[in-house]
């Protein structure tokens, strides 16, 4: 198998032919390399489709609820911190585009980046789920969990809560301050399910970071690494809509 | 970066570091983008604003980072076809609550 400049240059078949019958990572169920690794890719998208249809669950509940409540989504949208949302934002299209430099290295054979852009990815990956945590805790702390325990008195008495009073919330009837539960459950369901398949995707990290070092990917069989690396950017895309839509409601003071 | 046909010919076409900045770049634009339009008062435009640029910022990572836009036919097949039925169920969703008990929760 040549290197990626070959590929650049007009090379636009598989590489392999004629080059070896059989590597070793074929399976013998398919004709050649080039098919293994479509059936690959498609069936890793058809998963990531199941997936879509996961979130896209939650994301038109969340739609029809917003809607429906619209006051209680956007007080309780007031008390997530926006730095922390804007970082977590950042950390992740940061790891997305790490992960996209762990395929390309993989691809050109270079190893030692490859490993890099793992660590770098493996980190990234944790240092977004700090902050979840810290944000987590924050809403333990104000008894925003939704459940026997919840407390309406952000939204009641905005005054008395930094967050409220920062953005200027008026106090909200207590029909519609019930409500914020919603949004709450909903908060926590769509980021605690993103968060999951994080963690799913730090420990498979882990032990690519294992294989890689070994040299496993760097063989000319990136298969696993290019379609994990769909897995980390479909992640990614979860958050790019999670962020703006739990996040950034009406951050306007004149709602 | 090559021409056009070569791409889409290329079954292991690698994307070159270059796209990959590019578009980090774009998506770090398009985040404070984002952050910033929800300050300002657009009313019902600002919703649309939100969805509207996630919706850009998830398009650009399909193409690229995902190397959609270098795949084959039936990969591109496959994540259109997902969309749409995606939008079809939204869509069939909505026009269920709308026309039974908008109004009335």
């Amino acid at each position: 198998m040549s290197d990626s400049t070959a590929i650049a240059h007009g090379a636009h078949d598989a590489p392999e032919h004629g080059h070896e019958a059989h590597p070793p990572y074929l399976r013998h169920h398919f004709e050649n390399v080039e098919q293994q690794a479509d059936a690959a890719g498609f069936a890793m998208w058809l998963f990531l489709l199941t997936e879509v249809m996961f979130f896209g669950g939650l994301f038109t509940a969340y739609l029809i609820y917003r809607n429906w409540y619209y006051p209680a989504f956007v007080a309780a949208s007031h008390q997530l911190n926006i730095f922390w949302g804007t970082l977590n934002t950042l950390l992740l299209i940061s790891s997305s585009f790490t992960m996209a430099m762990g395929v390309w290295c993989a691809e050109v054979r270079k190893k030692s980046g490859l490993v890099l852009c793992l660590v770098l990815t493996f980190i990234l990956g944790i240092g977004f789920l700090g902050i979840k945590t810290i944000e987590y805790k924050e809403k333990f702390e104000k008894n925003h969990i939704p459940g026997a325990h919840y407390s309406l008195n952000s939204f009641l008495n905005p005054d008395s809560d930094d967050a409220a009073k920062a953005a200027g919330d008026k106090p909200l009837p207590l029909d519609m301050a019930r409500h914020t539960e919603v949004y709450f459950s909903l908060y926590f369901a769509m980021t605690g399910m993103h968060a999951l398949h994080m963690i799913i995707g730090i420990a498979i990290l882990g032990f690519m970071i294992y294989r890689a070092q070994a040299g496993a990917y760097t063989a000319g069989h990136v298969t696993f690494v290019e379609n994990f690396g769909l897995y980390w950017h479909f992640v990614d895309i979860v958050w790019i809509f999670l962020f703006p839509l739990l996040y950034l409601i009406s951050r306007h003071a004149n709602t | 970066m090559t021409d056009q046909k070569e791409m889409e010919e290329a079954q292991h076409h690698v994307v070159s570091p270059t796209v990959y900045v590019v578009i980090f770049l774009a998506l770090l634009v398009f985040t404070a983008l984002t952050v910033g339009a929800s300050y300002v008062e657009m009313g019902i435009f600002n919703p649309i604003a939100a969805i509207l640029i996630a919706c850009v910022k998830a398009v650009i990572v399909v193409l690229f980072f995902m190397h959609v836009k270098y795949s084959s036919k039936l990969t591109k097949l496959t994540v259109f076809c997902g969309l749409f039925t995606f939008l079809a169920l939204i869509g069939m969703t909505l026009a269920d609550y709308i026309s039974r008990a908008w109004g009335r929760w």
